[in-house]
């Protein structure tokens, strides 16, 4: 009936990609990394900016946590809640879909 | 004489046209529309996106008058896209049809905003005088979602249609739409022309408010939902675009380069021209941008007031309109020594409303 997308539980199996009309995009004027959405443009935190830049479309949840885990020597329990946490906001603001 | 640097704009309003098939009462284009003769030419745009993507704007917003009347359209969204920038198209979506949509998705194009007149045929096509325009409407909206296009829906409110929200609501959900807008009248140009004819009581704006918010409850995680109050109702002004020449800038069919899509009213100062100057020299020093920007230009009871800098002084254009005086507090804002006027305004709005003066050409009063 609907072509909105309601926001899908995600966990480490997940495969995300960037809703059409959604992408992450370097703002070299202002040096910072910007979500471009419909309508609006908003600043990409550092952690958003790291994950978003592995979202390709194919990789799993759990290969983005496993690269970051280690660019960072980080935990990777503590990546993987950070990731988790942060795809799920980027889903429900209709930045990333399942 | 040395100023600070400026912060580049965010965003940029291309008015490509001010022709368009509909005549809505409450359109935001300036009384006194550009005719095609006036119009920028291909090459003027296709500098002016070049212009504004190296200035710094992250998205441009192709607008009118009805911007797919020009037919330069899907050349003007291919560059934007190739130099990064965001394309968002604003649109009746009357002359779109599945083959002038696809050169525009292959073009780039990121996004269409539709607008409708109303929910029901009859009301819709009154307030946008062109009959057969809703099933147009309606067709564009399952095309540009059949597409995969993201699709934000507009609804104008104004006290004709102001009861119908949850079914204009329940109407983008249907149609596939992400967003929706919810966007009452705001009345400069022709909306303070026809103001006694649109304006809702202060019941029927509470009435509205429910009305979105029951559905943003109701639709959660479905459609996002941006919803725009008429002003005159509120205790404080709007920032007025985000302020006066800090994140957006408009440019109109001729290439008059404005901080606001109504600052053409302001004739105390020289109208910068995009044809004569570069966007970027316009940005930074034209006298119109510098006029009201930041808050040394404020009167009391602004310049001493905590809400300066989230506010802004609220409207220049509509301080203009209402008091003759553009840098004075927006009167909306009940700090304002003027704010009886808007008190007066909506005490007197009239029972029965007066008949709507329809945008066309030669069609301004006065």
């Amino acid at each position: 009936m609907t072509g909105a997308p309601t926001p899908p539980p995600v966990d480490e199996e997940t495969v995300v990609r960037f809703l059409r009309g959604t992408r992450l995009q370097h703002d070299r004027v202002r040096d910072q990394w910007v979500i471009q959405a419909p309508e609006r443009a908003f600043i990409a935190d550092p952690i958003a900016a790291e994950i978003l830049q592995l979202v390709d479309g194919t990789r799993p949840v759990s290969a983005i946590i496993d690269i970051l885990a280690e660019r960072f020597a980080a935990p990777r329990p503590v990546i993987a809640h950070d990731v988790l946490e942060m795809i799920a906001s980027l889903a429900q603001r209709q930045v990333l879909t399942a | 004489m040395s100023n600070p640097p400026v912060p580049p704009p965010m965003s940029l309003l291309a008015e490509l046209t001010h022709r368009c098939p509909l005549q809505c009462p409450y359109c935001s284009n300036p009384l006194a529309l550009d005719g095609r003769e006036g119009e920028l030419g291909t090459d003027d745009w296709l500098r002016v996106l070049e212009q504004a993507a190296e200035l710094g704007v992250l998205q441009v917003h192709f607008s009118g008058g009805e911007p797919m009347a020009r037919r330069d359209l899907p050349e003007l969204v291919r560059h934007a896209a190739s130099l990064g920038l965001y394309s968002n198209l604003i649109t009746s979506g009357v002359l779109l049809t599945e083959a002038t949509l696809a050169q525009l998705a292959e073009a780039g194009l990121d996004h269409v905003q539709l607008s409708f007149q109303d929910v029901d045929t009859a009301p819709a096509e009154t307030m946008g005088g062109m009959p057969g325009a809703q099933e147009k409407k309606l067709a564009a909206a399952r095309l540009i979602v059949a597409e995969g296009m993201p699709l934000t829906t507009n609804f104008v409110i104004h006290r004709g249609n102001v009861g119908r929200i949850g079914r204009m609501l329940d109407l983008a959900v249907e149609l596939g739409a992400r967003r929706a807008e919810i966007a009452h009248t705001q009345y400069y140009g022709w909306g303070l022309v026809n103001r006694a004819a649109l304006m809702p009581s202060r019941a029927q704006l509470e009435e509205a408010t429910r009305a979105v918010e029951d559905a943003r409850t109701r639709l959660a995680g479905t459609l996002a939902i941006d919803y725009v109050t008429p002003d005159y109702y509120a205790d404080q002004p709007k920032p007025c675009m985000g302020g006066w020449g800090r994140r957006f800038v408009n440019i109109s069919p001729t290439g008059h380069v404005l901080p606001c899509h109504a600052a053409e009213t302001i004739k105390s100062v020289p109208i910068p021209d995009i044809r004569t100057d570069s966007l970027a020299a316009i940005w930074a020093d034209a006298p119109l941008f510098r006029l009201f920007r930041g808050t040394d230009w404020m009167p009391e009871p602004c310049r001493g007031c905590d809400l300066r800098e989230q506010d802004w002084g609220g409207c220049r254009c509509q301080a203009l309109a209402l008091l003759g005086d553009a840098a004075a507090t927006d009167p909306v804002c009940t700090r304002s020594p003027d704010h009886a006027r808007i008190s007066k305004i909506l005490a007197d709005l009239p029972e029965t409303p007066p008949p709507l003066v329809y945008r066309r050409y030669g069609n301004a009063p006065g």
